[in-house]
């Protein structure tokens, strides 16, 4: 009754998978980060900050814990996806259940200066980095 | 970023027809479920506002599409992407059974939800069997 299976979609898919096999980055081989499926995470910086986006939809921020331990952020929560009794599935591919991302943050994150949003589904959690680590012009006299 | 850049310029040297519209496009994950008045689709759309959705209906295909809006500051380099698209798109053949003109959208915390309903003629009826 339903789909439409693209060839270039399921291309896609296998590579997305030899990647995450492989481990592309070395962001995410810190010896505490934990890869998963749910959320999918990017992970951009700036000379002022690291900015970390979980794409998390359908979650209640209220249960989304955050922390910062070691140098290492810590994302968990929880999305449960209430069934319809009495209803035929056709497909059941979204995420149901808890969730943990962890990441190893640079050293010079200020663990004091975070602030995390929730907005359209995505976390956007943004972690400055300390004074002393930003760039400076060193004048020559 | 990089990556990216270097996959366009190959498809545009390398004379390849079929790759050239090859926007890396992203296949939101969907629940589907039928119930006796109609068809529930939840979708996966993290970074979707109302206003950059697009829902259409053209003849028996549903197609679902938008961009996502990800706040960025200027200057920013990738250090980890699982995410390397902003684009949504996913189709459905729909049943002539589903009547299009009455489908309703509602987005909520990144979630796309569509509900179909069957034409009134199709909703299952229920027979009485008479016992002489």
């Amino acid at each position: 009754m339903f789909g439409t299976t693209g060839l270039f979609d399921e291309l896609q898919r296998i590579q997305r998978e030899v990647e995450s096999a492989f481990g592309a980055t070395p962001w995410a081989n810190g010896i505490r980060s934990s890869a998963g499926s749910f959320p999918p995470v990017n992970v951009g910086s700036t000379a002022e900050e690291v900015d970390v986006y979980f794409f998390a939809p359908g979650v209640d921020p209220a249960t989304l814990d955050i922390a910062i331990q070691n140098n290492v952020l810590n994302v968990a929560g929880e999305r449960r996806i209430i069934r319809e009794e009495g209803a035929s599935y056709y497909r059941n591919e979204r995420f149901d259940g808890t969730f943990r991302r962890t990441f190893s943050l640079p050293e010079d994150i200020d663990p004091e200066r975070v602030d995390a949003n929730y907005k359209d589904g995505v976390l956007h959690v943004r972690l400055k980095r300390k004074e002393s680590s930003k760039p400076k012009q060193i004048k020559v006299s | 970023m990089n990556d990216k850049t270097e996959l366009a310029k190959k498809t545009d040297t390398e004379v390849q027809p079929a790759l050239k519209q090859a926007e890396p496009v992203m296949r939101p994950a969907v629940d589907i479920f039928e119930d006796e008045s109609g068809i529930t689709l939840h979708a996966d759309m993290p970074g979707i506002s109302k206003e950059r959705l697009n829902v259409k209906v053209e003849g028996d295909t549903l197609t679902i599409e938008g961009d996502a809006e990800i706040p960025m500051a200027e200057g920013m380099e990738p250090l980890y992407a699982d995410i390397r698209a902003t684009h949504y798109r996913r189709s459905f053949t729909l049943g002539s059974e589903m009547d299009t003109e009455k489908v309703e959208a509602n987005l909520k915390h990144g979630v796309l939800t569509l509900r179909i309903p069957k034409r009134e003629e199709h909703k299952p009826r229920k027979i009485e069997v008479q016992v002489d």
